[in-house]
């Protein structure tokens, strides 16, 4: 569960500051299904990497199962996202040079998993987004969606708590979103996911249960009566 | 646990790294190349130099001298050298025409010797092994015809005093050639043991006043002297018993004999020009000159190096050449191919920012996305030297092949010694120029080296490179780039 209060991101950007993140506060339940949508420039991607543990806030509160990610050490803070965090990106973020399996296996990298585990598990996170036949394949040889899909299979090989996408349908064409959106949708379902995600596609935002809108740093959440 | 290194992820991605961005690694690696290439270049010509520095030094030597004791330079005194030095009388007789004479002055080289009894001196001194006399002598031979002038009859008319003198003059030559005295006794050190007894053989410990030469190969050639000829040295005649081939450069002397016929023929009972001698232990050469020179008053000792101090021509150039200008161009080229390695690495990891913030998204020590980063750089700096390796050998082997001729002058700016402050045979070379062949031998060192620079140009290049990945954040994977 996260517990999000009076989270204040500030960047410096020459004389200026940008006020990011102006003081949210936010409770996620686990398995919770999170939308977040907003103009750009109003802090979606900031609040996405305080959640994930990318980036300490200026000031606040960042707790996820009562830990304060803002407070953690470095070293402890790189278990976290090592461990119970999943990060899906809009340009994929995929090692070029790396194959579709290998990129999978970087996930389970710092974890200590022995190689011959490592490569089973990233082949059965391949098959379960349908990339079952592309293990071998550099990420330069597959189609956009293709890609993102090796991207979730990164994401979830490890099994996190928490899963993070942020406009992971912003790179892709009209076809491919829905294909993407559909993975996504059932990998939540699948592991009893924590699934917060940044879009502009306001059909997406439209049909979700709770719906975060942040702008100019502020955020205000609306939930559907199912 | 047992892994295979194919299995750690370290490799496979070094790998991968290496394999499909081999462009981006050659550049880093050629930039290392010739900079190695460079060192190893420069670095076995210079080994070149010296032996080539050796070889001259030991022809003038010969084997296995350490140093030479001469006698230590005086003031002229005022007629000091009168019995030395040349004089020639010849009479211009009356219609002496067409009469041929001839007139041989044997001197001494540098008109300063030392007593025989230095020699046993030298050698009872510590630090000594062997110490053998030698004398150096300078043959000048003068022959000719003079014609004195004549008055063309018919001429002379009465009162008139037009006459003129016809054909008066004289037409000789002058020949001068060296001879060295030999210790025959002891063969084993002095100038002969750089030559090679080509033909015929070398003196017998017997023949100590025996009336018998071995001449130089080319001397014998130019005089048309063979084995078994006799050679006339001031009315004295040798037998030719050897023929002797140096074994690189010019020959110590144009004719060798027995020290005490040389010692005869000039007029030096009991004199020598040089000692040669030879230390028991090489590192310690400085150590015996002072011994020598603090026990024996009024010599100078020359040792090799003091020597090859005084080495000049093309041979010298071009080691001082290599020795200074070659180091540095090879240091500034060595810091430019590594600064340009560390910059080049520092930004591929630039381009590669969003990579590297991703991994570290996925929770990778900042350390290990460190190590990724040198270890790229290190192979790169590694396939640089087998490069520079590859290069340098080749360049060394190029100088090799080609070996250019470099001539050395012994002795030419060592003026301030004057007269004995030189070796006989040293001196007499400084009218010469010797001539080697420089090579550029390639010694394990040198390739250690090499392989020590690329590791540590491979360092320096991950130190840049890991420098900037240290400082990558977690967030830098969302930041747009590309
Ligand atoms: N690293 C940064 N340095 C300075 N300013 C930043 C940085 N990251 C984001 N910002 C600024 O913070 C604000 C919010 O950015 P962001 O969270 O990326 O917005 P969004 O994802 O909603 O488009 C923007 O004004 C952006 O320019
Ligand atoms: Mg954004």
């Amino acid at each position: 569960m996260y517990q999000l209060r009076s989270v204040i991101k500030q960047y410096r950007k020459g004389r200026e500051t940008v006020h990011a993140l102006a003081g949210v506060d936010l409770t996620i339940a686990d398995g919770d299904r999170l939308v977040i949508q907003g103009p750009t420039g109003g802090g979606k991607s900031t609040l996405l990497q305080m959640l994930g543990g990318l980036d300490r806030p200026t000031s606040g509160s960042v707790e996820l199962d009562g830990i304060d990610l803002a407070r953690l050490s470095e070293a402890r803070l790189t278990k976290v996202r090592s461990q119970s965090i999943g990060f899906v990106f809009q340009s994929f973020n995929l090692i070029p040079t790396l194959s579709a399996q290998e990129n999978v296996e970087t996930a389970l990298v710092p974890l200590g998993v022995k190689a011959s585990e490592r490569r089973e598990r990233a082949a059965e996170a391949l098959k379960s987004v349908g990339l079952g036949e592309r293990l071998g394949h550099l990420p330069s040889e597959m189609s956009g969606g293709q890609q993102q899909r090796v991207a979730i299979a990164r994401a979830l090989v490890k099994q996190p708590k928490v899963l993070l996408a942020d406009e992971p349908t912003g790179n892709l064409d009209e076809s491919m979103r829905d294909e993407i959106m559909d993975v996504l949708e059932s990998m939540w379902k699948e592991h009893g996911l924590t699934f917060i995600m940044v879009t502009h596609d306001s059909s997406i935002a439209k049909k979700a249960p709770r719906l975060a809108t942040i702008r100019k740093g502020a955020l205000t959440v609306t939930e559907k009566a199912a | 646990m047992v892994h295979s290194y194919r299995n750690v992820m370290f490799f496979t991605y070094l790998r991968r790294e290496l394999r499909r961005r081999r462009k981006a690694a050659l550049v880093v690696a050629s930039g290392l190349a010739l900079g190695i290439a460079l060192v190893i270049v420069v670095s076995s010509v210079s080994a070149g130099m010296e032996q080539a520095q050796g070889k001259v030094l030991q022809s003038l030597y010969g084997l296995g001298t350490d140093m030479t004791v001469t006698k230590a330079a005086e003031p002229p005194e005022e007629g000091d050298a009168e019995g030395g030095r040349p004089r020639f009388q010849f009479d211009a007789k009356d219609g002496g025409s067409g009469e041929e004479q001839s007139t041989d002055r044997v001197m001494v080289q540098g008109f300063q010797t030392l007593s025989s009894s230095t020699v046993t001196k030298v050698g009872e001194q510590q630090g000594v092994a062997g110490a053998v006399g030698g004398l150096s002598l300078n043959v000048v031979k003068v022959n000719g015809q003079f014609t004195q002038g004549e008055i063309p009859p018919g001429q002379g008319g009465p009162g008139g005093s037009q006459g003129r003198v016809q054909g008066g003059g004289a037409d000789f030559e002058v020949n001068s050639y060296t001879v060295y005295g030999t210790d025959v006794t002891n063969l084993a050190i002095g100038p002969l043991t750089s030559s090679t007894i080509g033909k015929g053989r070398t003196f017998r410990s017997s023949e100590t006043d025996a009336k018998v030469a071995v001449v130089d190969e080319s001397y014998a050639k130019e005089k048309d002297l063979a084995l078994g000829d006799t050679v006339t040295i001031s009315g004295t005649k040798f037998e030719i018993v050897g023929i002797a081939t140096p074994d690189s450069g010019d020959a110590a002397a144009n004719l060798y004999i027995p020290l005490e016929q040389a010692q005869t023929l000039s007029g030096s009972k009991d004199k020598v020009t040089t000692v040669y001698v030879q230390v028991t232990d090489s590192q310690r050469i400085d150590a015996v000159k002072s011994t020598i020179q603090q026990n024996i008053s009024g010599t100078t000792v020359t040792t090799s190096a003091d020597l090859a101090d005084t080495v000049s021509g093309s041979l010298s150039t071009a080691s001082s050449l290599a020795a200074n200008v070659g180091k540095w161009l090879s240091i500034a080229v060595l810091v430019a191919a590594f600064l340009v390695a560390g910059l080049l690495t520092m930004s591929a990891v630039s381009r590669r920012v969003r990579e590297f913030g991703t991994l570290k998204a996925l929770g990778w020590k900042s350390g290990r996305v460190t190590r990724q980063v040198v270890g790229e750089a290190v192979v790169n700096g590694l396939a640089g030297g087998v490069l520079g390796i590859a290069l340098g050998l080749a360049g060394a082997y190029a100088v090799t092949a080609v070996s250019p001729t470099l001539q050395a002058q012994i002795g030419a700016t060592g003026g301030t010694a004057g007269p004995g402050g030189m070796g006989g045979p040293v001196r007499q070379s400084a009218s010469q120029a010797i001539e080697v062949a420089l090579t550029a031998p390639i010694s394990l060192t040198t390739i250690g080296t090499a392989v020590g620079l690329a590791v540590a140009g491979g360092l320096i290049a991950g130190a840049f490179g890991g420098w900037r990945a240290s400082r990558l954040r977690p967030a830098d994977a969302l930041r747009r780039v590309e």
